[in-house]
């Protein structure tokens, strides 16, 4: 347009770069998680097996499924604290539908999605209508979906589902086990929706920049809402299978697990203030978790100790990313 | 000769602040108009209301015959009406080439299905032939943005206000934070805006170049319009003392 200096575009930069793979995973968390399997395949002669790979991607997937969700939620600079508890909401609906109303199994996980999706459409427009702080908002959903789920059990757990949805957390076609396949199945849908569509880029975006977001003409509140409605959806389908593994709706399923879930999602590069974040990377910290879970168990070491090792790695993982940060290189 | 833009009492509080207390004027399509006004007079208040970002309390907003009561930011960006940002609105972590596209990413379906996924070669290709026409020294489009110096930033934010054909361009205060080679860059700019037939808005506290580049300079005080005057046929005195509020 301006006829001045010629044009030095220098070629672009290919080198070693991640994009393909999501652009915002720290070669660090592979190196960990490698790490991590060498120590524990040299600690324990059970842990280098196939049998104990599917153990581990069972164990993980309902944890990487709210990883994968908590993802979109930190790249948008919110948070979702309600993960857990809306698992458990999800479940118990799911459960209610089937054994207590006596619907078809396909109702149960159809009713289980929607009382996921509905929590986290509560979550939206109270965060990006009410203008209330995300971490309240959530907050206060832990409470009420926790709730929720308590009062409509009586605080006892549903047992005996249909064979059908039975099948989806205990069948194991090929001997892999379902919830294994969904959860690399949903790692794949959720990447693509993150790093290839526009409602990935402007959850980018907004956690990036909400002004510029905005200027740009980009609907922030409505992506907002979607952003929490799709979290609850996943924690509603996370719950599903959980309540699917263990042949029952239990209201008391995934308390803290939104720890866990967070953990994963920052260990694998995501930015807890928005702007950056990874499916696939969420998926190498969810493995990470899983994997340090496994071990522990291996080694024989109490779950007690095994909180305070998720609670560690948690904020180990926050002050690694703010010190690389501070030298310059995010 | 129909004005491109109108202002007709263009009233804007915040609360209890009065930004904006009544301001008209009307812009001829190629004008280069300089808005002019001490910090606080109003001026970044009274041009995101034109680009939708803030909604007037009161008065008419008309972009080529159109009320711009009822669009939101992103249409009235499409009616042909940019604004750069007194801090460029960059998302940061997103490289140069998503900032340019920002808000009109391109989309192509996905393996021929009904999902559309963002066209990112025909982004970077379209962006990195931008970034060479405004001659701006990027290295390269795939740079992130929060990497690149502020002049560089700065052609990112130009860049992006003037991929889509735009009939108004705002610019607020674009030379504040640049050294004399990238002023006269951005002056040169305006120009060449100019001879293409676009109208701009510039908002700048250098006299110099809003004598050297506009038509036209309007000056705001306390939210108030106290002079609408050919550049031309005026001085820098006159429009001190209109600024300052001795006049
Ligand atoms: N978002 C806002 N909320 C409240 N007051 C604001 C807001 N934006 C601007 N103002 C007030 O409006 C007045 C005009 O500000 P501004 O338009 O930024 O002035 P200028 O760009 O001319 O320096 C100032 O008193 C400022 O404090
Ligand atoms: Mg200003």
């Amino acid at each position: 347009m301006v006829p001045s200096e010629a044009g030095a575009v220098a070629a672009p930069r290919r080198g070693l770069s991640w994009r393909d793979l999501g652009g915002a995973i720290r070669l660090e968390s592979l190196v960990v998680l490698v790490l991590l399997c060498l120590a524990l395949s040299l600690l324990s002669p059970y842990f280098l097996s196939v049998a104990n790979a599917l153990n581990i991607l069972l164990a993980t997937s309902v944890i990487g499924i709210l990883g994968f969700a908590s993802t979109f939620v930190i790249a948008s600079a919110g948070i979702d604290l309600s993960l857990g508890s809306v698992l458990g909401f999800g479940g118990v609906v799911g459960a209610l539908a089937v054994n207590v109303l006596g619907l078809p199994w396909p109702f149960g996980i159809v009713l289980g999605l929607a009382a996921g999706a509905f929590c986290g459409l509560i979550n939206g427009l109270l965060v990006a209508l009410a203008g209330i702080p995300a971490f309240i908002v959530t907050l206060g959903m832990l409470g009420v979906a926790r709730g929720a789920a308590l009062v409509l059990t009586g605080g006892q757990p549903i047992y005996g589902l249909p064979a059908p949805l039975v099948w989806l957390g205990q069948g194991r076609p090929f001997g892999v086990p379902v919830p294994a396949i969904l959860f690399l199945a949903l790692a794949a849908v959720t990447h693509f929706l993150l790093s290839r569509t526009r409602f990935g880029k402007y959850a980018l975006v907004i956690g990036d920049n909400e002004n510029a977001a905005r200027a740009t003409g980009i609907h922030v509140a409505r992506l907002r809402i979607g952003l929490y409605t799709l979290s609850g959806l996943l924690a509603g389908l996370a719950g599903l299978l959980f309540a699917a593994r263990v042949n029952s709706g239990d209201p008391t399923a995934g308390i803290s697990y939104e720890l866990t879930a967070i953990t994963a999602a920052i260990l694998g590069g995501s930015n807890l203030f928005g702007g950056r974040a990874s499916v696939v990377g969420t998926l190498i910290g969810a493995l990470i978790m899983g994997v340090l879970q496994n071990g522990l168990n291996l080694l024989a070491v109490s779950s007690f100790y095994q909180q305070m090792a998720i609670g560690s790695v948690l904020v180990l993982a926050v002050w690694l990313d703010q010190w690389n940060r501070s030298r310059g290189r995010a | 000769m129909t004005p491109l833009l109108e202002l007709v009492d263009v009233r804007k509080k915040f609360g209890a602040v009065e930004a904006l207390r009544g301001v008209s004027f009307a812009l001829a399509p190629g004008e280069v108009l300089a808005l002019l006004g001490d910090n606080g007079a109003g001026k970044s208040t009274l041009m995101k209301t034109i680009t939708g970002i803030h909604r007037a309390s009161a008065g008419r907003i008309l972009f080529a015959g159109a009320d711009l009561a009822s669009h939101d930011p992103g249409q009235i960006r499409a009616l042909g009406v940019e604004m750069i940002y007194q801090d460029l609105a960059l998302a940061r972590q997103q490289d140069v080439a998503s900032n340019i596209f920002l808000g009109r990413e391109p989309t192509r379906r996905f393996l021929g299905l009904p999902l559309h996924v963002i066209d990112r070669a025909r982004i970077e290709r379209e962006a990195e032939a931008m970034i060479r026409r405004l001659g701006a020294r990027v290295p390269s489009v795939r740079y992130r943005v929060g990497d690149l110096s502020g002049g560089q930033q700065q052609s990112v934010a130009i860049a992006r206000a003037l991929t889509f054909a735009p009939k108004l361009v705002i610019m607020d205060e674009p030379t504040a934070a640049l050294a004399v080679r990238e002023v006269e860059h951005v002056l040169e700019l305006v120009r060449e805006l100019k001879r293409q037939g676009i109208a701009v808005i510039l908002i700048s506290h250098r006299l110099t170049d809003v004598f050297a580049v506009c038509d036209r300079a309007i000056v705001l005080r306390q939210g108030r319009t106290v002079a609408d005057e050919r550049v031309a046929e005026t001085s820098m005195n006159t429009i001190v003392a209109h600024i300052v509020g001795a006049g």
